[in-house]
Order: structure tokens, then C-alpha cells, then sequence
């Protein structure tokens, strides 16, 4: 530690929101750790958000109570960073990185900036193996594979966090036996939420391969800006040190927005689309884009964020710029979930843009494309017609498009709806789906391929 | 070069204010102890406010700041196909030799290699007079590209004293002049300055895409400018990546510019293996990649775009028709907005500054057919990707750029989600070159070619007309002439209008093939009509089977054969149901 750092300055001269008005003697960095001292004696972190020759703007990350201008500050003289060793799997941490289950400190391994690089796109691989989650919707729909970044748009009510602790619990690549590990990022969620994902983690033992971090609803927003960055940089440090496959579960990505909007708000930022700050594509682009996979080493950092859309509303600021930046994207339709149909996955809306790099033969099954565009198709033209039918009735329909009416419902009850604890294979997600073709006359199912249809087509007796 | 030096006064994210420093505005500067790069965009008394290139965690007020008084340039000479760059011109492939996966900061790296050798031939002889921008000689840079060696236009030029044969690095001389220049492989040019020709042309000759909908309904001309607006997830990149594999451009400049990092890796995986139907060689060759995706810092982000059209506009000068894609523009934008913010700056339109109406108006009017300082005629296209918030066009980014460009192929997000692809709605895309190109097109293809195009267009147009009806009554309600043109119009979507980007025989469309497809099922509609009107219920046309067959023409590898035999059919099924009927 150099002398500077062991200054303290008892110059704070406004405080505003998380933010602290420093003046002070010497050169701080852009971006340094700060230390902030009450008169109470106790300290809080905060992060250098603007540093000019005098005056210093210091984030604080924790709650700012109690701070006042005879607050002493202290300038670290290093940015934020996280001790990462092997030591950090089954452990649960707070929002800024300190341990928080009843175990000991982390006492070994190399620090690391939570900032992390951006990845040389000459460097990465291509995304092309297969997980499989166990999930029909996204296994056969929306078909998810290593390093790829896919949210899951939801709603608030919607069970998204148990259709994430169901994929953190079954996901696997088929047929390979390797380290897999899952990393758990809660940002503002509430205790109750956060004690059911600890509970069900120690339940079912996955715990044992997981790292956990929780920045809770009533933890201070700025430290919500940390969470993410503490989550990626393990992340990328258990899949490129150790060679592991790494799902991480960020969640609630909306809170996360707010906390960003806050902050902006209270540095006078001038705002773009209601009131989120101009440079949020950039900001969560810096989070999406540490998924992916490296030329030459072994392991992967495969994302799924989850983000409520306020509102229901696909087009607000925040879904539609990680619609932008992640590879497709896992809606939750109201209308299903009111039917009682869990997953309330509406493969409508939903896209995978790195599906057709990991499906096929020796990947899933030769007859996975096929299956998928039929399905697609006929579940969309089934929907449709139970909009004419509300205007029309039933009986005015045709023989053939009764039958897609009848598929629609099919779909949704035996597809799409499958238990908490039910773990299908993608040859049983598949087969399924050819239960419900025989409801379809064999020549209506225009999108597969006659060799295909004459091996997996059962026609109903 | 005198380097002039001043300190750091104020970081505030990607924007450093420094004072002290005697700069001109645009001059590039090295800031901090590490150097990192950035250029001044604001003066004002002292102090000099710098967007910096690269991450500024840890910059301290008080540490120096250096500049050579030099614009932010490109390095343009052998070596720039195949290559792979960030926002300014850092090729990503050294970097990562230099640092490893993760970009860091501080690099200071060459664009073109210095130790390489090329052979160099030269095209004029000792005593021959060259001028600014004459080609000297040439380089064999790429199994496709043959690499102009010329007086850089900012030379006087005058008589060759001096040039000779050989294998050469870009930083030889290879001939002198009597002016006392000396002209080496490489020239520096700075980005924001466009490149001098001779004189603009006016666009005559389409930029064949390969896309049916598009060199059908709303053609790009060379030189021309191109606009692709639409929601996430309506395929953008797919568009812009098929136009890059596919156009018959000769030289193709493509920037990710605030995109995805897997989307660069898609391109450079897949580039080196596909094969140009045009020339029979590997894509790479014609290639060059600008690669700045949206984690990479921000200011280079808005650079790129410069960087690339420089890039565009040095192979334009060689004579070679290049086109620029620019995924996406929205991305660009932001991020002068970003730089803005941090200036404080009174915003215009949803916190933009009030120059980007210009800003793109400059960038797009660096396209166009020109006659080079050689004489020879070259080209830049550019198409540019729009991401507007929200599939909302009326924003101002889409807006803006509507008003320059010429070409606007909008993508619907409900015809993706209907998974008709490309998901380009014919109904609301234009193209203005469409008259200038009608010539080339009935030259080149068929006399009749913009007959039949109008003829479609006109088919779809009525059945929009049409759609609203059949929402409220049902299509069995129409008259049977009424659901006969609905039944043409939906060939015409399914077998012209999609077209599969993944499948190897129907992702590259040639003219003849756009054509063959358009009239035969035109001809046939007309047939269909034509009983409609003897008195043939339409229901009995809609169950036909041989028209699905259509769809295999798409898909045959020897698609004029698959034709014949598909046409037949249809020809024989409708002769049956005349007899039948009659």
C-alpha cells in the first residue's frame, strides 16, 4: 500500500444519492476503490465515478446512511476486484463479493478485476454443442447451446425462477461426462425468493458445483451494478482456469436496469428512452458479452439472464436492448401460465439464433429441424384459428383446420407442459412431437421431408 | 515529429479533458503513462477534451498526454483482405498473439505487417509521367484481389526516375519520382477525410444481391445506399451476412460495429470455407473485416465506421466495385450519443446530438460509382444496418437515415415470427434506383423483366386490399376471381419472395433464376385466371398439388430442369381440371 492510499480526507462537501463530492490533493485513478469511514467508525465501499485535478465523484455501493460530510475517505488506489481460487465453489457471497454463509474466508487465489476484458473476437470459438435442459419447449424450440447468452423474458407473477432452477438442475451436454458448474446471480430480489434458490440448491445438492451471489431487494442499488461483474468474473475464472462449463443464472436483470438509471439519475446524467441512460446497450453488452467459448481452451461461460418485463411489455428499453445484444431470447406468455401450463413458454415468440449450430444428426437428431419448423408452424396455425373461431364458432370450420385446432391444444398440454421435477431427454421431447403429428393427416405436415416422415410418422388409428 | 506534451485534467469514463495541450482538433493523442489512444473532439481554452479508444480504469489527473499534432489515419496498402480489425484498424489476430484472449490495453500494433514481403510489378517505366492517385504497379494480394500500387493523392507527382521489379515490405520505396517522392507499397490516410476522385458517376448497374426479393423488387444499384431497418430477431445480421457472402461486388468491407462477438466468429469461421458463386474462390479473399463488438470500448465503436469507409473507398480507387456493410448504424449512433452525454452537450432527439442528421449524411455520401484520379470507374456501396428501440421506424436514427439513402428494405418482426424469410415487408420497402436500373435489367435478363416485376408487385398490392376483407368475412366469401388472385399472390410469397439463407441451392439466387422463378408462376397465375374466368371454381385451384411443387425449384441443384418437369405438371393438372370441369 503506498502512502497515498493511507490518506484520509476529510473533505467530502455534498452528498447526494449514492454519490460523494470529494476534494482532495493528490492524483486519483478513474475507476479506484474508495473506502468511506463514518463517524459511527464503521466503513463502506464506494467506486471513483469521475476524478478531475480537485474534486472527486465516489459511488459509494452500500447504503449511504449515516454518512455525512465529516465522513472520512480514503482512495485505495486499485479498482474493485474479486479473490478467485477453487475455494469459491458451494459458497454463497453477498452482492459485493464478501462470504456470507457460515463457512470461512476465502483465503487463497489471485484477484481479479471485475471488470472484465472484452474477449478478442478472433479469439472465440464457435458455439455448437448442445445442452440440453430437459425442457421440451427449449430443447427442441429454442434449443440452447455452450456459450451462448439466453434470457428469459418474463413477467412479474411468472415462474421464471423455477424454470431457472429447473435448467440449472438438469442441464448437461448428452453423452459427456465433464466438470459443470452453475453460477448464481441474484440482484435485488427479495429474501424469500433468494431463501427458496439457497434452499433448493442445498436440497437437491446442487450446491456442492454452484457459486452463489445475492444482492438482495432492500441491498444498496450501486452494489447492484457489482453483482453481475462479481458473477462473470468466477465465471470466466472456473471455465478458463478450471476448465469447467459454466451456466450462469443472472437474475433479476431489470433491477439491475433500475439501479443503473438510478445512478444515472443522480449524477445528472442526461437520459434516453424513459429515463434509462444513453450508454445502457453498452453497459449490458459488457455483461451479455462475457458468454462464449475460446479457441484452445476447455471450458465455456453459457448465460441465461432473466428480466421481468414491465408491464408485459417486449418493447421497453430493457428487453428489447438485451433482445440486441444476447442470441435470441426464451418468452413467458400470461396466457399460458393462466391455463396452468408450466413451462409458460410461448415458442412463438421465442428464438435461438445459435439452434441450428448445435442440432442435427450426431448433435440431437436428424429430424430435429423439421420437427421444429412443423411444429412451429402448425402450433401458429392452430392459434391462429382459435382466433376465428371466437368469432365464427367451431362448427364453421373445415374438417382439416379442426384437426390444427385440436393440435394447438395438444401442444400446449403435452409439450409444453411437463413437471418441475420432469427431466425429458431430447429423443423424448422429439418423440412427442411425433405423438402429435399423427393428429395430422401425413400430407399436411408440408415441412418434413418424405424419407423423414416414412421412419418417425405414426398415423392414428 | 515533435511530440507536444499537457496533463490530465478530468477523467469521466471514455472522455478525458486535458490541459496544457497545444492540439488542433481531431489530432490523435496518447494519454496517461500507458498511452492509451484517443483523438481530440472539443477545445476550449486549455483545455482539450479527448474520446479515448480504450478502457480508462486507473488514469490519474496529472499524467501526461502526448500528440504529434496527426489525424486518427488508416494504414491502406497489401494485406488489408483477409484481415480481421478492431475500430482503428488493430488487426485482432496480432493482438491476440501480443496478449492473449481478452483484450487489453495500451497496444500499439501495425495494421499491415512490416516484415512481409509482396511482389511488386510495375506497370509504368522509368521517365513516365504519374500523377496523384496513377497506378504504378501492382500486387498479387489475394487469389481474387489484385492490388493497385498508386501515387498517394496527396503527392504532386512528376516523372518516374526510379522503379524496379521485385519482392518488397509495404514500408519499401518502390519508385521514385523527380518531385523527390518516393512511393511505398502502403499510404496513411486519416479516416474522417473522404478519399478525391475525378468525378461522380450516376448509378447504372444494380449490385446484384442474390436475394430474389431484392434484386427483383427493390434493387441496390453500385455506389448506391441501402438502409435495413428492423427489430431484433428479424434478421439483420442473416440479411447482411447473405449480401457479403453473395453480391457481386468484388471487394467486401464488413464492419460489426457494436454487435456480438459470436456473429464475428460466425463470419470468420465461415467465410474462409464458403465459395463466391461469382468467382469460384473462397469468400475471405475478398474480405475485410471490421470487428468492433459492443463490449470493446465505445469511442472506437464510432471510429469504425470511418475506418471502414476508408478501407472501401482505397480498393474504390483501384477500380474495383467494393461493398460496405455496416451492422449496425444504430450501434454507431449510440455511441455518439455516449461521447455527447459525457460532453455535456444540449442533446437533440432522444438524448442524440444534434449533429446526427449530418453525421450520417456524411457517411453515406462517401458512397457512389466514381471515376477515379486514374480514370478507372469504381464504386462503394453501403448498406447499413438500423436497429431501431423497439421495431419503432420512427425514431430518429431510422429517420434520419431514410432521408439520404436511396434503398429501404424493411424488415417486418411479423413476418419473422410468421418465419417468412427474409422477413422484408414488399409492401413498405422502396428502392429509387429502380428506374435508373430498368435498362440494365432488360438488357441483361429479358426484355420483359420490369413488366413482370410490376405485374407482381401489383398482385401483392392487391391482395393487401384484400386481406382486410377476408379478416372479416373469410376468403370462401370472396369471388372466385377475388380468391384466385389471393392464390397467386401467396405463390409469389412462398416460392419467390422467401428464400432460405441455410440452404445451400436456394441461398444464392442468379438473375436467371430470380427471372425464370417470377415468370413461371406468373404464366401460370395467368392460366389460373383464365379458367377462373371460363367458369372453374377457385376451390378447385387452391387443392391443386403440383404448384407446392414450385418450392423444388428452389431447392434443385439444376434448377431450369426441375423447372421444365414442375411446370408440366401444373400444366397437366390444370388441363384436368378444365376437362373435368368443361
Amino acid at each position: 500500500m503506498n502512502i497515498e492510499s493511507r490518506k484520509e480526507y476529510k473533505t467530502v462537501e455534498a452528498i447526494k444519492g449514492p454519490l460523494l463530492f470529494v476534494r482532495k490533493t493528490h492524483a486519483v485513478g478513474y475507476g479506484e476503490l474508495v473506502k468511506i469511514k463514518l463517524d459511527s467508525g464503521e466503513t463502506k465501499l464506494g467506486q471513483v465515478l469521475d476524478t478531475s485535478k480537485d474534486l472527486v465523484v465516489v459511488q459509494s455501493f452500500e447504503d449511504t446512511t449515516g454518512m455525512s460530510l465529516t465522513s472520512s475517505v480514503r482512495f485505495l488506489g486499485d479498482v474493485f476486484r474479486f479473490k478467485v481460487s477453487d475455494e469459491i465453489i458451494g459458497r454463497v457471497f453477498n452482492g459485493r463479493g464478501e462470504v456470507i454463509d457460515k463457512g470461512m474466508k476465502i483465503t487463497k487465489g489471485e484477484a481479479m478485476e471485475v471488470i472484465g476484458n472484452a474477449i478478442n473476437p478472433y479469439s472465440r470459438a464457435k458455439p455448437q454443442d448442445f445442452i440440453q435442459t430437459g425442457i421440451s419447449t427449449i430443447d427442441v424450440m429454442h434449443t440452447l447451446v455452450r456459450g451462448q447468452k439466453l434470457p428469459i423474458f418474463s413477467g412479474s407473477g411468472l415462474p421464471h425462477n423455477d424454470i431457472a432452477l429447473q435448467i440449472a438442475r438438469q442441464a448437461k451436454v448428452p453423452g459427456k461426462e465433464e466438470d459443470f458448474a452453475v453460477v448464481f446471480a441474484a440482484m435485488g430480489i427479495t429474501h424469500e425468493e433468494a431463501y427458496k434458490f439457497i434452499n433448493e440448491f442445498e436440497k437437491t445438492g446442487a450446491i456442492e458445483r454452484a457459486v452463489v451471489f445475492l444482492n438482495l431487494a432492500d441491498d444498496p442499488a450501486s452494489e447492484r451494478l457489482l453483482t453481475p461483474r462479481l458473477a462473470l468474473t468466477a465465471a470466466e475464472y472456473l471455465a478458463y482456469e478450471k476448465g469447467m462449463h459454466v451456466l450462469v443464472i443472472l437474475t433479476d436483470m431489470t433491477n439491475y436496469a433500475e439501479s443503473l438509471r438510478e445512478i444515472a439519475s443522480a449524477r445528472e446524467e442526461i437520459p434516453g428512452r424513459r429515463g434509462y441512460p444513453g450508454y445502457m446497450y453498452t453497459d449490458l453488452a459488457t455483461i451479455y458479452e462475457r458468454a462464449g467459448i475460446i479457441k484452445g481452451k476447455k471450458g465455456s461461460v453459457t448465460q441465461m439472464p432473466i428480466l421481468t418485463m414491465p408491464g408485459d411489455d417486449i418493447t421497453h428499453p430493457i428487453p428489447d436492448l438485451t433482445g440486441y445484444i444476447t442470441e435470441g431470447q426464451i418468452v413467458l406468455g400470461r396466457d399460458l401460465h393462466r391455463k396452468g401450463i408450466y413451462p409458460p413458454i410461448d415458442v412463438l415468440l421465442g428464438l435461438s439464433r445459435l439452434m441450428n449450430n448445435g442440432i442435427g444428426k450426431s448433435k440431437t437428431r436428424e429430424d430435429h429441424k423439421e420437427v421444429y419448423e412443423q411444429l412451429y408452424s402448425a402450433y401458429a396455425e392452430g392459434k391462429d384459428l382459435r382466433g376465428l373461431v371466437a368469432i365464427v364458432g367451431r362448427d364453421a370450420l373445415s374438417e382439416r383446420d379442426l384437426k390444427f385446432l385440436d393440435f394447438a391444444d395438444a401442444f400446449e398440454e403435452r409439450f409444453v407442459k411437463q413437471g418441475l421435477y420432469e427431466d425429458r431427454s431430447i429423443e423424448q421431447s422429439l418423440d412427442i412431437a411425433w405423438d402429435l403429428f399423427s393428429m395430422i393427416p401425413e400430407h399436411e405436415l408440408v415441412k418434413i421431408k418424405p424419407e423423414t416422415k416414412k421412419k418417425y410418422y405414426k398415423s392414428k388409428k | 515529429m515533435k511530440a507536444k506534451e499537457g496533463k490530465i485534467y478530468r477523467v469521466s469514463g471514455p472522455v478525458v479533458i486535458a490541459e496544457g495541450l497545444d492540439a488542433n482538433m481531431y489530432d490523435v493523442v496518447y494519454v496517461g503513462e500507458e498511452e492509451l489512444i484517443g483523438e481530440v473532439i472539443q477545445i476550449n481554452g486549455d483545455k482539450a477534451t479527448i474520446q479515448v479508444y480504450e478502457d480508462t480504469s486507473g488514469l490519474k489527473p496529472g499524467e501526461r498526454v502526448i500528440t504529434y499534432n496527426q489525424p486518427l489515419t488508416v494504414e491502406l496498402g497489401p494485406g488489408i483482405m483477409q484481415s480481421i480489425y478492431d475500430g482503428i484498424q488493430r488487426p485482432l489476430e496480432v493482438m491476440k498473439s501480443l496478449q492473449g484472449d481478452f483484450i487489453k490495453r495500451g497496444a500499439r500494433v501495425n495494421a499491415l505487417d512490416r516484415k512481409k514481403k509482396w511482389k511488386f510489378k510495375p506497370l509504368v517505366k522509368k521517365g513516365a509521367y504519374v500523377e496523384p492517385g496513377s497506378i504504378v504497379g501492382e500486387v498479387k494480394e489475394t487469389e481474387l484481389i489484385v492490388h493497385k500500387i498508386m501515387v498517394p493523392p496527396d503527392y504532386k507527382g512528376g516523372k518516374v526516375v526510379e522503379i524496379k521489379e521485385g519482392e518488397y515490405t509495404v514500408e519499401d520505396v518502390v519508385a521514385k519520382l523527380d518531385s523527390g517522392e518516393e512511393i511505398k507499397m502502403m499510404q496513411i490516410w486519416p479516416i474522417r477525410k473522404p478519399r478525391p476522385y475525378k468525378e461522380k458517376l450516376p448509378p447504372k448497374v444494380p449490385l446484384i444481391t442474390g436475394m430474389r426479393i431484392l434484386d427483383a423488387l427493390f434493387p441496390i444499384a453500385k455506389g448506391g445506399t441501402a438502409a435495413i431497418p428492423g427489430p431484433f430477431g428479424s434478421g439483420k445480421t442473416v440479411t447482411q451476412q447473405s449480401l457479403a457472402k453473395y453480391s457481386d461486388a468484388q471487394v467486401i468491407v464488413y464492419i460489426g460495429c457494436g454487435e456480438r462477438g459470436n456473429e464475428m466468429t460466425e463470419v470468420l469461421v465461415e467465410f474462409p470455407e464458403l465459395i463466391d458463386p461469382n468467382s469460384g474462390k473462397a469468400l475471405m479473399n475478398r474480405t475485410t473485416l471490421i470487428a468492433n463488438t459492443s463490449n470493446m470500448p465505445v469511442a472506437a465503436r464510432e471510429s469504425s465506421i470511418y475506418t471502414g469507409i476508408t478501407i472501401a473507398e482505397y480498393y474504390r480507387d483501384m477500380g474495383y466495385d467494393v461493398a460496405l456493410m455496416a451492422d449496425s448504424t444504430s450501434r454507431w449512433a449510440e455511441a455518439m450519443r455516449e461521447i455527447s452525454s459525457r460532453l455535456e452537450e444540449i442533446p437533440g432527439e432522444e438524448g442524440y446530438p444534434a449533429r446526427l442528421a449530418s453525421k450520417l449524411a456524411e457517411f453515406y455520401e462517401r458512397a457512389g460509382r466514381v471515376v477515379t484520379l486514374n480514370e478507372n470507374v469504381g464504386s462503394v456501396t453501403i448498406i447499413g444496418a438500423v436497429s431501431p428501440p423497439g421495431g419503432d421506424f420512427s425514431e430518429p436514427v431510422t429517420q434520419n437515415t431514410l432521408r439520404i439513402v436511396k434503398v429501404f428494405w424493411a424488415l417486418d418482426a411479423k413476418l419473422a415470427r410468421r418465419k417468412h424469410f427474409p422477413a422484408i415487408n414488399w409492401l413498405q420497402s422502396y428502392s429509387l434506383y429502380k428506374d435508373t436500373l430498368q435498362e440494365w435489367f432488360n438488357e441483361n435478363t429479358s426484355k420483359d423483366w420490369n413488366e413482370k416485376v410490376s405485374k407482381a408487385m401489383s398482385i401483392l398490392q392487391e391482395e393487401e386490399k384484400l386481406q382486410e376483407i377476408v379478416q372479416l368475412v373469410g376468403s370462401d366469401a370472396l369471388p372466385d376471381k377475388e380468391q384466385g388472385i389471393l392464390f397467386i399472390a401467396k405463390l409469389l410469397r412462398e416460392f419467390f419472395l422467401q428464400q432460405n439463407a441455410f440452404d445451400e441451392n436456394d441461398a444464392y439466387s442468379s438473375v436467371e433464376k430470380t427471372y425464370l422463378l417470377l415468370s413461371l408462376i406468373l404464366d401460370k397465375g395467368e392460366k389460373v385466371m383464365e379458367l377462373i374466368d371460363k367458369g372453374v371454381k377457385a376451390q378447385h385451384i387452391v387443392s391443386m398439388k403440383s404448384f407446392s411443387r414450385i418450392a423444388e425449384i428452389r431447392y434443385a441443384k439444376d434448377y431450369k430442369k426441375k423447372a421444365q418437369e414442375v411446370s408440366k405438371e401444373i400444366d397437366k393438372e390444370l388441363e384436368e381440371i378444365e376437362k373435368s370441369f368443361m
